[in-house]
């Protein structure tokens, strides 16, 4: 292979022929890779781009009302996203308030108290709820718990709490249950992010706290939660951009009502769950502009929140490292 | 004193009560979805559901062979295009990506639209491709999926490859060799096992997913392998069928969605079940 004949002047230039090969070769493959991560870039500018561009006869036909009125009639062509936002906002709001202190208390059975070889079987098992399609939950909700809700929580919550958000009638679905099936799914989400916070707490702040005498709970309580409050709250936020999005479970069991009221027990309609059931048959002139506006609130509203969730998970993180 | 301690212990006690009972309610969620499942989708997977096509309304009997197949289709094609593309996006991130500004955006951005919703996905492909096209075809609905699947894939490759050590890297250009060949045939080599199981996840992510082919991939009722015309798929076809008043749809759709359910969590376990024995190893 080695020519032995040759000078050394020849074999270093061989080796700089080479070296210059390897570069190019390098450079060409850095641009590749570099382009494929570009089109994640691109694709986020484009959505924003397209449905800008979609939505905008419905912006100008009904400029900035667009985004409050209650109003959402393809029969008469007249479009607001009130409707959609009420929804969307109250069943994410629903799913937090059910969902987080049960995925709290899931995150801290799972490093407190729970037996170390019970530890992966359980978190595993949280985690596959995650792993469940969505549309599985709303066939489920639909068939098995909305009759459920209708059945024996709504009557109770309308006669001990009634007027005016649970005055009912209980039909089942609206946007209650969807509050309720969507907090279920939020829950493996924001008890992951929970669990992986709390094992960053350093051994030796619980043991002290436990040396002195705490109690498990007084060590979750003032250690724990004070040392990961960012990094809870970014979980928090992972799950309410995770609620906001979500089409298939709430649109099989909030309703579909285009009608405002702020009785939780009536029918409505989410942002995602109007797009879900419209847009396939829709109106290009005017209804179909009016769905993308949608589409472009949504993607905003999401955008806003899941960046702060990153931006606090992320800060969660750092703290992790330094210890 | 006495008082105060009893308090503190009641406190205690009880907090762990309710831990427990919030592990319950989990589990319960997740045993009674599967429960459901099982009772109302497995006796719907007879010989029909894997040999007809979707009956015609008010028809008896049937099966979801064409959703089966256009399924396969339409999550084949995007794992053929989205493996590719979030390995390579995954390398630029850990190999190249260290202080660079778009490595940096692109890692936030690819955060985000882990989970972005897929709905809004959907929207974009419409504008960008059945709008112009002017019909609903399979490809769209790939298309859709892919960029579902592309952030998975570049979130856990960029993780597996920035868990290869430096020395091995090291190693491999004191031998001389070229960075490509040190990301591809040392670093991706030493976390293929991790990287599978990034794929494997995707898979299990977008094989569920309806929303994005609501408007994409559309439906249909017949058999057909051509992926430029709306395509039948499981997730749709449930969809469709478990909103409509036929018994015989819905039994369907209750067979499809534990079909779905299986597979989706099969992938689930087998890729953790795949990773954990990478790590220990």
């Amino acid at each position: 292979m080695i020519d032995t004949n040759e000078t050394v002047a020849q074999a270093m230039e061989r080796q700089a022929a080479k070296s210059a090969k390897f570069l190019r070769q390098d450079r060409l493959f850095a641009g590749v890779t570099l382009s494929f991560a570009s089109l994640v870039l691109l694709t986020l500018f484009g959505i924003l781009v397209s449905l800008v561009v979609q939505a905008w006869p419905a912006f100008q036909e009904f400029g900035f009302g667009f985004f409050y009125s209650t109003t959402w009639s393809p029969t008469d062509g007249n479009f607001g996203a009130g409707i959609g936002i009420w929804g969307t906002l109250v069943t994410s709001l629903i799913a937090l308030l059910v969902g987080v202190p049960i995925s709290f208390g899931i995150a801290m059975f799972l490093t407190e108290s729970c037996p170390v070889w019970l530890r992966r079987p359980l978190g595993t098992a949280i985690e596959l709820l995650a792993g469940v399609p969505s549309i599985i939950y709303g066939f489920w909700g639909l068939f098995i718990f909305a009759p459920l809700v209708q059945d024996y929580i709504q009557p109770w919550m309308i006669r001990w709490i009634g007027e005016p958000f649970f005055g009912g009638p209980p039909l089942g679905l609206g946007i209650f249950t969807a509050g309720l099936v969507l907090a279920l799914m939020v829950i493996p989400f924001i008890a992951s992010v929970m669990r992986d916070v709390f094992e960053t707490v350093p051994a030796v702040l619980k043991e002290s706290a436990y040396g002195i005498g705490c109690t498990r709970w007084e060590v979750v309580k003032n250690i724990v939660l004070p040392y990961t409050r960012v990094g809870v709250i970014g979980g928090i936020m992972l799950g309410l951009g995770r609620a906001l999005g979500e089409t298939m479970a709430v649109t099989f069991v909030i309703g579909n009502a285009n009608r405002f009221s702020l009785d939780l027990f009536d029918p409505g309609n989410s942002i995602a769950s109007t797009l879900a059931n419209e847009f396939a048959e829709a109106d290009p002139t005017m209804h179909i502009p009016a769905l993308f506006g949608l589409g472009l609130i949504l993607f905003i509203i999401t955008f806003v929140v899941l960046s702060i969730s990153e931006w606090l998970i992320k800060q969660g993180e750092k703290k992790a490292g330094v210890k | 004193m006495d008082a105060r301690y009893k308090r503190r212990k009641l406190t205690n006690s009880l907090s762990t009560l309710l831990s427990g009972v919030a592990v319950g309610i989990g589990l319960l969620g997740l045993i009674w979805i599967l429960a459901t499942l099982f009772i109302k989708g497995v006796p719907a997977m007879n010989w029909a559901f894997f040999t007809e096509s979707t009956p015609a309304p008010g028809s008896e009997g049937g099966g979801m062979i064409n959703a089966i197949v256009g399924s396969l289709l339409i999550v084949g094609l995007t794992t053929l295009v989205s493996t590719p593309i979030g390995i390579l996006a995954g390398i630029y991130l850990a190999e190249f990506g260290d202080r660079s500004k778009i490595a940096a955006v692109t890692r936030f951005v690819t955060d985000i639209m882990l989970s972005a919703p897929s709905i809004v996905i959907g929207l974009f492909v419409y504008a960008l491709f059945v709008a112009t096209t002017k019909h609903f075809s399979g490809w769209s609905g790939s298309i859709a999926l892919s960029l579902i699947a592309v952030p998975v894939v570049v979130r856990t490759t960029e993780n597996m490859l920035k868990l290869v050590p430096g020395s091995l890297r090291e190693a491999a250009f004191a031998l001389g060799m070229p960075r490509w060949r040190v990301s591809l045939d040392v670093c991706l080599r030493a976390v293929q096992g991790g990287v599978i199981t990034g794929i494997l996840l995707a898979v299990a992510r977008i094989t569920g997913e309806t929303a994005p082919l609501l408007f994409t991939a559309l439906n249909n009722q017949f058999f057909s392998w051509n992926m430029d015309q709306p395509m039948a798929n499981l997730p749709v076809t449930i969809f469709n069928f478990a909103m409509s008043p036929y018994e015989n749809w819905q039994e369907l759709a209750w067979g499809a969605s534990a079909l779905i359910a299986m597979l989706v969590l099969l992938l689930n376990i087998v890729a953790r079940v795949a990773f954990r024995e990478k790590s220990h190893s």
